[in-house]
């Protein structure tokens, strides 16, 4: 008995199972009225940092908490901790990103109604990290002036599925010679019309506009469910 | 290198396939965007390792590159790119983001072998 081989259309998204959990979650944060913020960036880029001062600023008149991923440490975690909000961390193992499942089995025994911002930082990492959606409102890629004004030419994905850039340390920007307009023509060239902050977390330059920002943003979503 | 989970998820959606259709797989054709964030060098690698130990083991994974498309607020129309790293129309060079094409990481079609059943 002979066999015929024949090609048959199939059309199906590979990542699905993960887009699936991800439109839920952010059905259910929509729902709850938290605003979701995820950060992606290579490592040492000081995600964790700007993310505690973030964390520590915002508290002071906001609900906020974290999910932390990370490989194998719980040393993220332990620093964002200090800020006094709840912070739960995600061990990815050897796994470079993460998914919406993870995000979705971490926020068991939360109660998303009693918060006003979540913040999931991604593991240390430019590539994988674009191809999950995690069902956050706002991506925001991050890069230091030390990493040079080039990053979003080489990892345009990246900066492709993010809504807001920072570029961090600028503190250290006249030390590294830090090309502004370079930088700044750079992330426009790969996605022209992203809001982009400079921050320093040392010095805390900066940090207020982005603070502002967010403040509305809550707003806007709370509007948007609202109507 | 997400490119192991990802040939993962596609050995796993293909042989969903198969046992549904009652047919062995001898190729599996792959959209995958520019934007996507997967290397196709890297993904061609790990399907092969993807592949081991299951009915899928010695089939091929036939990947199309699928360029980024943009909708151009200028020309009213959908365009290319001048490149990756220059999101303008590259007909009219307005800069855009409006992103129509080049995140799909999907399974178009599969190149199966039914056993003929019934033959006529």
């Amino acid at each position: 008995m002979g066999s015929q081989p024949r090609l048959v259309e199939v059309r199906k998204n590979v990542l699905k199972q993960n887009d699936l959990v991800a439109r839920a979650l952010r059905e259910r944060f929509r729902a709850a009225g938290v605003f979701v913020v995820s950060l992606v960036s290579s490592p040492g880029s000081g995600k964790t940092m700007f993310l505690e001062k973030t964390l520590t600023q915002l508290r002071e008149n906001y609900r906020v908490a974290a999910l932390v991923g990370d490989l194998a440490t719980e040393n993220d975690a332990i620093r964002l901790a200090r800020s006094g909000v709840p912070v739960k961390q995600i061990t990815t193992g050897t796994l470079c990103h993460l998914e919406a499942a993870m995000v979705q089995n971490a926020l068991e025994g939360w109660n998303l109604n009693e918060l006003d911002f979540l913040f999931i930082e991604n593991v240390g990492n430019l590539v994988c990290p674009s191809s999950y959606d995690l069902g956050e409102k706002l991506r925001l890629v991050l890069i230091s002036v030390t990493e040079g004004e080039d990053k979003p030419l080489k990892y345009p994905s990246i900066f492709n599925s993010a809504d807001v850039a920072v570029v961090s340390k600028i503190d250290l920007a006249s030390a590294v010679e830090f090309d502004w307009p370079q930088a700044e023509g750079n992330i426009q060239a790969v996605r022209p019309g992203m809001r982009v902050f400079m921050v320093s977390s040392k010095t805390g330059q900066g940090l207020q506009e982005y603070m502002d920002f967010l403040a509305e943003r809550l707003v806007e979503q709370r509007e948007e469910t609202a109507v | 290198m997400h490119e192991l989970s990802i040939a993962i998820s596609i050995v796993e959606l293909a042989e969903e396939e198969a046992q549904r259709r009652g047919a062995q797989i001898n190729a599996v054709h792959l959209k995958l965007g520019a934007l996507s964030g997967v290397v196709k060098e890297a993904l061609l690698f790990s399907y092969e390792m993807a592949c081991e130990e299951t009915p899928l083991k010695g089939s091929r994974l036939l990947i199309e590159e699928i360029p980024v498309v943009v909708f151009c607020p200028s020309c009213q129309a959908q365009r290319s790119i001048s490149s990756i790293q220059l999101f303008c129309c590259a007909e009219c060079g307005t800069p855009t983001s409006e992103i129509v094409q080049g995140k799909e990481i999907e399974v178009s079609a599969l190149e199966i072998e039914e056993w003929a059943h019934n033959p006529v």
